[in-house]
């Protein structure tokens, strides 16, 4: 996917932007926003107001029914445009998805294995089940999971991430994703989904559907803001028969003018949020995307706003994906140089992580130099997993590591035994939280390397901000408690889980959802799964399994699992921003109304000027400028539904006390200072 | 303000304070079934479900608890409507006062089902001992019980989890009424009593006045309206007398209830303001007092159970600082001398005493009228139309914020709950999740409940007083020229709607037009709130109960209480501030123009 990010107001985006404001004129499309329709009603009565002006009959000057009348329809095409705008974001996003789609071949084989006959079929004919071959630099048609071979695939265009990843059959790293391309050697794929329900196509449904499906807290706002109309419908509805009786009794003016109803009725429904809103939803789902996070629904971006307990793998998550040795612990009569030097020659041909932390810590501590691999004439045992060690046959000498089980069997098979005072460093070991490996020469045990678990930098600070932000974090882990503990104890996590099953797992969440609480847990492997389906947000990362994303609401393609945290602030981000711009909605009346009520009144009861406190030039220009405001305030709020309300891990007390200060007040005084603006420059323009 | 009237409202709320919290507490045990009085009356309350056929344990879906309400309210309504219309041909009827107009009795049975307590009709030329007792006492009795048995369901849609029932409606009402209404106006009426106030069987005596009264009768028509000039004032002819007729009635007994229960219909036309009513100081402070107790205790009966009592003190906060507010206007602004009459040399430091009790005098009668209009009682101890503009204005505002500070026993905590649950609704989306309230996660159905419930009052309240200035019905019964005549229009749905039933006076209500106008308002204005509010109730019942934790907007502080406060001050203003704006606001900028 491509990663350049548009300016809020790129040209490339605010032409077309611009057209679809006025596309959106169709009372079908305005039907489905009730409070922009009822403007939308209001801008052509004013309209037939003034064409009625023009023929001689008009309640008001034509002038002045014809600026408001054009200011209503700014109302509601600035609205639009908010929609079209961030619209139109989105389709630049699915565009760039849609090119993945380019027509590709496929070598479809006619049996389960790479040696098969095959035929080539377009890649839009393959259904579920059917195997495909593919070699280097061969796109992958169809999303799927390898059954056969080993290979590089370069999956920048889905995650942005331009490093090659390895897919393999078997295990947690079979997936693959169609439109990703294979770098070297070659797979056989088993295609697991039909055309038009790939991994690609459910992203550009949802990209260009996002402004379709209200998320549940939209609809209830919406609900709000309907039901204000209908009141605020009524108020100014009955204005009109209150103002012909005060005519009545004070045998004075003339009753308020239809246009200053509809004038007023404008202000005074929510139209800055009501304009904004679909906006805000469709630039939230933007935002996940440019996340690199894909959810199946607007409703799950939401519930993440919610997610009390989050549950975290502790491997790559909380701790690096490594181990690294820290300490060399020699047994009783040997000394740490000599352990040091046995686990460096074990470890010289061991590649892994674990083993380059070995040479490092010996290089270290006792500046123990590489030897050369070729002169030392050595033979390296490898890992396996019959054997669980490695280590190299040296000088007639055996050294070898492993885990403790393992070097015990080595040694005692080979007529040694394991010292107590080894078992005793290898129980103390564990509880610190680290993993230890025993090194052995021969039949004698040299002692022990103790690997530990190195915790993401930063990640207590992320920890903390959550605990602020009222978010419990849970641990999961394979390790005994006591690793755990110890783990849990050095990352600040609230709690942990400790020997984790995929069923105790289960079990965690059920607890906490049936004490009210909303779970949101990351996985990747087949056995997350069932997790996966009962959390309430549930990330499966891009590299998973099928299983694993078919279980979870969305798909982090970046597979990186802090990414939840992210996930969550967008969700607020969301709600925030609908709250703050609603806030200050309500807010905007009260100065409409000191700027309405008497121009609407002053010719029945001159006293009513004592309310004109903003002192507005004239009745007309204090009504223009009131639904002038009303309207460009839409426009100056875009940039804030598109960005949303920035959220900051305040605790809620704070953080309320703040935005109802920034919003309510804020739209309790800006309209007073923003109508006397436009007042000012209406009447030094003399229009009014 | 004085040091006296300073005074009293310090007593006042110190002495309340006090009050609610053990009654609040109190009725809680006696909601759910617990306590000393369920154990001692748990015998008659068994006899009485035996005997009407009802089975105590079995629950009630919402729907179900409605329509049981809105069933007993309708069987009420008739009962008080037969009760007027066969009156002469029924016992306890010295004055043999004749069957009550049909709409008029329409009107009163509406009224008293939905405790409101308007009053078109004046008591002592109208009802008979009977009537009174039989159909306005009872339904005090029972109006207040409905309203407090439909919060204590919307609280037990707070404490319940995953539950399909909100209680049962028949046991709600038998308990509410056995254990605290009856008891507490029984001791009630004795104190008042004790006072003064009268309670007899007896024919209405005529006594010769020492002074000899003159005063000017107004004319009415033929049509029994009140003539008029061609000025639109009202035409009078000079009258003495020395004669004088005192009512007499089983007054005490419907007082305290009348009080207690937020109902406000007096049973002499003059309402509290009558000696036989409301005798002395010390019985119009215990009468000020008892229109909040139950209002205020049931706050605290809501923090107990839900089980989180800060809960319940902090709406008990929002609204003991609105009403301190208000009633700080009304007594400052009474307080003041009208300027019209001062410049005809009268000494304005005496304040305004037009159409004041001088028992009680400007600061008891400036809080009372604060009290009374906030509690949706009605009840009155001077004319709210001979305030000054701004102390008028005091009454009005107070109706168009909903009832809902304090407001009427049951109906003041189930509106003020659901303004809660919209400050709630849109504070809460401001810190990022999905807004809840008392555990409950706020969703898109129970917004469209609490929406209907406030929208339906001010709908009715504007609709109604647009089509009275409409039709000539409704202009004729307008006795003040100008904007004053428009805020007693205005003031009249308000309290209808709302369902307060104090009169501005100067409108002359009892006609069938404003009868059948004001019945609508009283009943929609009663159940177009109950039913969503139950409703409500129900879905939250129904919804699990969420956990707080640091990231749950805490609804017990006073970020809280201002926020709530806001939302209700908010709301009542965008809805009314058009129409104020042509009434009360129109005669205060009038009057003090220069």
């Amino acid at each position: 996917m491509s990663h350049k990010t548009l300016a809020m107001f790129d040209p490339v985006l605010v032409k077309p932007a611009i057209v679809d404001s006025f596309k959106k004129l169709n009372p079908v499309v305005q039907w489905r926003n009730p409070v922009m329709f009822v403007v939308f009603v209001g801008s052509i009565l004013t309209t037939a107001l003034w064409v009625q002006a023009l023929a001689g009959q008009g309640e008001a000057p034509a002038g002045f029914i014809l600026a408001v009348a054009l200011w209503l329809w700014f109302t509601v095409l600035f609205a639009n445009f908010a929609e079209a705008l961030a619209e139109g974001r989105s389709k630049a996003q699915a565009a760039s998805l849609r090119s993945l789609k380019k027509e590709t071949w496929a070598k479809k084989l006619k049996g389960p294995h790479a040696t098969a006959e095959w035929i080539t079929v377009p890649a839009t004919e393959l259904r579920k089940g059917d195997l495909v071959l593919v070699h280097a630099n061969e796109t992958i048609p169809a999303d799927g999971e390898v059954i056969e071979g080993v290979a590089s695939v370069d999956e920048s265009a889905i995650t942005g991430e331009s490093a090659p990843v390895i897919r393999e059959s078997g295990g947690d790293f079979s997936a693959v994703t169609g439109g990703t391309r294979v770098l070297s050697d070659w797979i056989v794929v088993r295609v697991t989904v039909n055309p038009g329900e790939t991994f690609v196509d459910r992203m550009i449904a949802m990209v260009e559907s996002a402004k379709r499906q209200k998320t549940p807290n939209e609809i209830a706002l919406t609900i709000l803001l309907v039901a204000l109309t209908i009141v605020f419908l009524v108020v100014t509805v009955t204005l009109l028969p209150y103002s012909m009786f005060s005519v009545d009794v004070a045998k004075a003016g003339t009753p308020v003018t239809i246009t200053t109803l509809i004038a007023l009725l404008v202000c005074l429904i929510p139209t800055t949020i009501a304009g904004l809103l679909s906006a805000i939803g469709v630039a939230g789902m933007s935002r996940m995307m440019q996340a690199n996070v894909i959810a199946t629904s607007g409703r799950a971006v939401e519930a993440a706003g919610d997610v009390d307990v989050l549950l975290l793998d502790k491997t790559g998550t909380i701790t690096l994906g490594n181990r690294q040795a820290s300490g060399f612990l020699p047994a009783d009569g040997v000394r740490e140089a000599d352990l040091a030097s046995a686990a460096q020659l074990a470890s010289l041909a061991d590649e892994t992580p674990e083993g380059r932390s070995i040479m490092v810590l010996a290089k270290q501590k006792f500046n123990l130099r590489e030897r050369d691999i070729q002169s030392l004439e050595a033979q390296f045992i490898h890992f396996s997993a019959q054997t669980r060690m490695s280590g190299v046959d040296v000088h007639g000498k055996q050294i070898r590591k492993g885990a403790a089980d393992a070097i015990r069997k080595h040694v005692e098979d080979l007529g040694g035994s394991m010292p107590m005072s080894v078992l005793g460093i290898v129980e103390d070991v564990a509880r610190r939280g680290s993993t230890p490996l025993v090194v052995s020469e021969g039949t004698k045990v040299l002692g022990v390397v103790e690997l530990k678990d190195i915790v993401k930098g930063g990640i207590k600070e992320r920890f903390a901000e959550l605990r602020r932000m009222g978010i419990r974090t849970i641990m999961i882990t394979g390790d005994n408690r006591l690793t755990a503990a110890a783990i849990a104890a050095e990352a600040g996590v609230d709690d942990f889980l400790a020997e984790a099953t995929p069923e105790a797992k289960l079990a965690l969440i059920r607890q906490h959802q049936s004490e009210g609480r909303l779970v949101a847990m990351t996985g990747d492997g087949t056995n997350d799964a069932p997790a996966l389906a009962q959390a309430d947000v549930a990330v499966a990362m891009n590299t998973g399994t099928q299983a694993a994303k078919e279980a979870g609401n969305m798909v982090d393609l970046d597979s990186n699992p802090t990414k939840l945290i992210e996930v969550v602030e967008t969700g607020k981000q969301m709600l925030m921003t609908r709250g703050s711009l609603t806030t200050f909605s309500i807010a905007n009346d009260v100065a409409k109304y000191f700027a309405i009520i008497p121009a609407a009144f002053v010719t029945t009861y001159p006293q009513l000027e004592a309310l004109n406190i903003m002192h507005l030039a004239s009745p007309a220009s204090a009504i223009l400028s009131a639904v002038i405001f009303n309207a460009l305030i839409i426009m100056f709020l875009i940039p804030l539904a598109l960005k949303g309300v920035r959220y900051r891990p305040l605790g809620a007390a704070v953080l309320l006390r703040k935005n109802l200060l920034v919003y309510g007040l804020g739209g309790l005084v800006a309209p007073f200072i923003g109508i006397k603006i436009i007042d000012l420059l209406i009447a030094g323009v003399g229009l009014a | 303000m004085s040091n006296h009237a300073w005074l009293l409202l310090g007593l006042y709320l110190v002495i309340l304070l006090a009050l609610v919290r053990p009654v609040g507490s109190y009725m809680a045990d006696v909601m759910e079934g617990r306590g000393f009085a369920v154990r001692l009356g748990g015998r008659f309350e068994s006899l009485l479900y035996r005997l009407s056929g009802i089975r105590q344990d079995e629950e009630m879906s919402w729907l179900k608890y409605a329509l049981a309400i809105l069933f007993f309210n309708v069987l009420g309504v008739i009962a008080v409507y037969a009760l007027q219309r066969l009156q002469i041909w029924l016992p306890l009827n010295p004055q043999a006062m004749a069957a009550v107009t049909p709409d008029s009795s329409f009107n009163t049975g509406i009224s008293f089902a939905t405790n409101t307590n308007w009053q078109g009709y004046s008591g002592e030329s109208t009802m008979s001992y009977l009537t009174q007792m039989l159909g306005l006492a009872v339904q005090n009795f029972f109006s207040a019980a409905t309203g407090i048995v439909v919060v204590i369901a919307l609280i037990r849609g707070f404490a319940r989890h995953t539950a399909k029932t909100i209680g049962n409606a028949w046991v709600d009402l038998t308990r509410i009424t056995l254990y605290v209404l009856l008891p507490i106006s029984f001791v009630y009426a004795i104190f008042l009593v004790s006072q003064g106030a009268i309670q007899n069987f007896d024919a209405y005596k005529d006594v010769t006045t020492i002074e000899v009264t003159k005063y000017d009768n107004p004319k009415n028509g033929p049509d029994g309206q009140p003539l008029k000039d061609e000025k639109g004032n009202p035409v009078t002819e000079p009258a003495e007398t020395q004669m004088q007729t005192l009512p007499m009635g089983p007054v005490a007994s419907q007082e305290a209830i009348k009080m207690l229960g937020t109902n406000g219909g007096g049973f002499f036309n003059a309402n509290s303001a009558h000696p036989y009513e409301n005798p002395t100081p010390l019985s119009n402070f215990v009468q000020m007092l008892s229109i909040f107790l139950i209002p205020g205790a049931l706050c605290l009966t809501f923090g107990k159970m839900v089980g989180d009592r800060r809960q319940g003190w902090a709406v008990l906060a929002a609204m003991t600082l609105m009403f301190a507010v208000m009633a700080f206007t009304a007594m400052h602004y009474e307080a003041q001398g009208n300027p019209v009459l001062s410049q005809f040399g009268i000494d304005p430091s005496a304040g305004n005493m037009e159409g004041k009790e001088t028992r009680f005098g400007i600061a008891d009668s400036g809080l009372f009228a604060t009290i009374t209009t906030l509690a949706s009682c009605g009840a009155v101890n001077g004319m709210h139309d001979s305030f000054m503009p701004m102390g008028g204005f005091v009454p009005l505002w107070n109706m168009m914020l909903g009832e809902v500070v304090f407001g009427g026993v049951g109906s003041g905590l189930y509106g003020m709950l659901v303004f809660a649950v919209m400050a709630v609704f849109i504070a809460g989306l401001m810190i990022g999740r999905t807004p809840e309230y008392i555990g409950k996660k706020i969703e898109a159905y129970d917004m469209k409940m609490v929406s209907i419930a406030i929208l339906v009052t001010p709908i009715l309240v504007l609709a109604l007083t647009a089509v009275a200035v409409m039709s000539a019905d409704g202009i004729a019964g307008v006795a003040n020229p100008g904007a004053h005549g428009f805020s007693e229009i205005l003031y009249a749905f308000t309290s209808a709607a709302n369902n307060n039933g104090s009169a501005f006076a100067g409108l002359s209500a009892n006609t069938p037009f404003y009868n059948v106008m004001t019945a609508i308002g009283m009943w929609f204005g009663r159940f177009g709130v109950i039913v969503p509010v139950l409703a409500l109730a129900g879905a939250l019942a129904a919804k699990k109960r969420i956990t707080a934790s640091a990231g749950t907007m805490p609804t017990h502080g006073p970020l809280f209480v201002v926020l709530l406060i806001g939302t209700v001050v908010l709301v009542g203003a965008l809805n009314y501030v058009p129409a104020l704006a042509l009434g009360p606001v129109i005669e205060h900028l009038t009057l003090f123009a220069h």
